[in-house]
């Protein structure tokens, strides 16, 4: 069936974020196996070159990233994915691209950790995706889906965010994002790209360009990174995304991001029929993370509750925000354990959302 | 007046940063003139490596991109996929293609991927001040093997020409030096016909190119030249390893 007709299909996870990055003109896709996104690499394999684009399976995941390194500096729409372990040996990569001021986007389909872990959902990536992961002063704009509509829709921007600011965008979604199938609407395919005047593409007509992130000179370096600076605080201006839930009367407030906090919609929606004056707050982009929001919903409420798949990460920009310093209560699952609507909302209650 | 010799237009007006003797600066400007030769220069995209040639950007007069320690073909295969009427090469030393970046090029090669690669092999870590290489010559005295290179403890030489020849991605292996004039010549004319491979997209080409490092090897400029011509083409052997192209392919 001819692809472009199609408005609306059931996919995987990695699959609508596969077609996102195709509708949005992505034209290069270097992967390699892990679980739990197989589905990724082997849906990209059919789907790159059916859409006029290159897809490599590389020898190694570091070998995927600098693959994508290559495929920005010379100015295509480029994308990679993984789960845990070959996102962190992608991290040099991604610290070249942010030091060069490369557009590329980078897709977690986070499985349970450190070290081999296992290959459930996990969120336990939180750390390294928000604080840079890499080496050196940088910043990785990161984006929390929730469902599979949403991977689509938040890779399908993912791009144009990257080419905007010349940045590497991350997606940390969870191996029940990436394999779950869900209806997925699909947007317009994007024809008009925006140019790269700094891209490498041969110097016919103009003075030959160079991508570098390498300055010895004193102080170039303290220059370029003060200009990185200003790139940071404007996207931390203006490209902060969240949600709210049942947020009209409130008491308490939980925080929650990607598919745990899908999970705490459905507890809250538990809480309320039981007459708990309690909302739900999701931030979508990780980093920059939405403090100003969250930090004005706290001012209404008189307790904070926190529910992750992890040891407890998010809780940490969850405290930046917390000015008031209200007792904030956490409920983790580290090691690739999904909870449960009942589960979360017997947290609730144990900590007295109810009182 | 007839003009009979000119710097090449490839290669930028530039104060070198490469120590006295050094061979980088020989091997640019052939890569320099062949371009200019071949009248590619306003479609070619260089690839720098980590180490003394991360500036090559600051002397070739045409695109070239930096890339993380030992990826440069991992850069090289995605632009050439997806530039293919542009002639892309690397250029790298013996720490980023023959130790850390074992994987990408053995690889890029499997691949048989489009490429020129560009390969000087001196015996040393050149930038970091000359601790050992994956290229050390047995018994060769180094920063990090100050009594030599002990093969029992330290391990033996990798040969990449002959290693890469067992690929069958691979279209042209040669394994050339820059210890004589003679030996120049020979070099520019394997660099050439690495790039001509590219132009006429017959796959995967690598010149090994045996430079010096004076400084490192704590020799004045002749007496590496002439270490090269004694010593290391023993081991590192010059000469055709494949050529698919050729009469022996």
């Amino acid at each position: 069936m001819d692809k472009k007709k199609i408005k609306k299909q059931l996919l995987t996870g990695c699959e609508a974020a596969g077609e996102a990055a195709i509708h949005a003109g992505c034209k290069f896709y270097a992967g390699y196996p892990i679980t739990p996104q197989n589905r990724f690499p082997e849906y990209m394999s059919k789907r790159m070159p059916e859409s006029g684009g290159v897809f490599i399976q590389a020898e190694s995941e570091v070998s995927a990233i600098n693959m994508v390194f290559g495929a920005s500096v010379c100015g295509f729409r480029a994308l990679t994915s993984s789960s845990s372990p070959g996102i962190s040996l992608k991290q040099e990569g991604i610290s070249y691209l942010a030091g060069c001021e490369l557009p590329a986007v980078i897709i977690n389909m986070n499985r349970g950790g450190p070290g081999l872990g296992d290959v459930t959902p996990s969120q336990s990536d939180y750390f390294q995706a928000t604080r840079g992961g890499g080496h050196g002063d940088y910043r990785t704009i990161v984006y929390a889906p929730w469902d599979v509509q949403e991977i689509y829709d938040l890779t399908y921007i993912a791009f144009d965010i990257a080419d905007k600011y010349r940045n590497p965008v991350l997606i940390l979604a969870d191996g029940m994002i990436a394999q779950i199938i869900e209806s997925v609407k699909f947007k317009k395919e994007k024809k008009k790209l925006p140019e790269k005047k700094w891209a490498l593409t041969g110097c016919k007509g103009r003075k030959p360009n160079s991508i570098k992130s390498l300055f010895l000179t004193p102080g170039v370096l303290e220059k370029h990174n003060w200009k990185l600076y200003k790139k940071y605080k404007k996207i931390e201006e203006k490209e902060v995304r969240y949600k709210t839930y049942f947020c009209e009367d409130i008491e308490s407030i939980l925080v929650s991001f990607g598919t745990c906090a899908r999970i705490c919609y459905e507890s809250v929606k538990i809480a309320r029929e039981n007459g708990i004056k309690i909302g739900l707050f999701r931030p979508i982009t990780l980093w920059p993370f939405p403090y100003n929001e969250l930090e004005k919903m706290i001012e209404r409420v008189k307790k904070i509750y926190v529910v992750e798949m992890n040891l407890g990460q998010m809780i940490e920009d969850v405290k930046i925000a917390n000015k008031k310093n209200l007792p904030i209560y956490f409920y983790g699952r580290p090691g690739g354990g999904v909870p449960t609507p009942e589960e979360i909302y017997n947290f609730l209650i144990k900590n007295g959302s109810n009182l | 007046m007839e003009v009979i010799y000119k710097k090449p237009e490839s290669l930028k007006e530039e104060v070198t940063t490469y120590c006295p003797g050094c061979g980088h600066g020989i091997i640019h400007k052939l890569i320099a003139e062949i371009i200019d030769e071949l009248d590619i220069r306003e479609k070619t995209i260089g690839i720098a490596p980590v180490g003394c040639a991360v500036l090559a950007y600051n002397f070739f007069n045409f695109d070239v991109t930096e890339s993380a320690h030992g990826r440069a073909p991992a850069v090289a295969t995605a632009i050439k996929r997806l530039l293919p009427d542009r002639v892309v090469f690397t250029y790298q030393g013996d720490g980023d293609l023959a130790a850390i970046g074992t994987a990408e090029i053995i690889h890029a090669a499997a691949r048989g991927e489009n490429i020129t690669v560009i390969f000087v092999n001196n015996a040393v870590y050149g930038m970091t001040k000359g601790q050992m290489a994956p290229t050390t010559l047995p018994e060769q005295k180094t920063t990090t093997t100050i009594y030599g290179r002990k093969v029992n403890y330290h391990g033996y030489p990798l040969k990449v020409c002959e290693l890469l020849s067992q690929i069958d991605g691979v279209y042209y292996l040669e394994r050339v030096s820059i210890d004589s004039v003679p030996n120049i010549i020979k070099t520019k004319a394997a660099i050439k016909k690495g790039f001509l491979y590219q132009i006429e997209n017959k796959g995967f080409s690598l010149i090994e190119i045996l430079s010096t490092c004076p400084v490192n090897w704590k020799m004045s400029p002749k007496q590496a030249l002439n270490w090269i011509k004694e010593v290391m083409s023993k081991y590192f052997v010059p000469g055709v390893y494949k050529d698919k192209g050729g009469q022996n392919g």
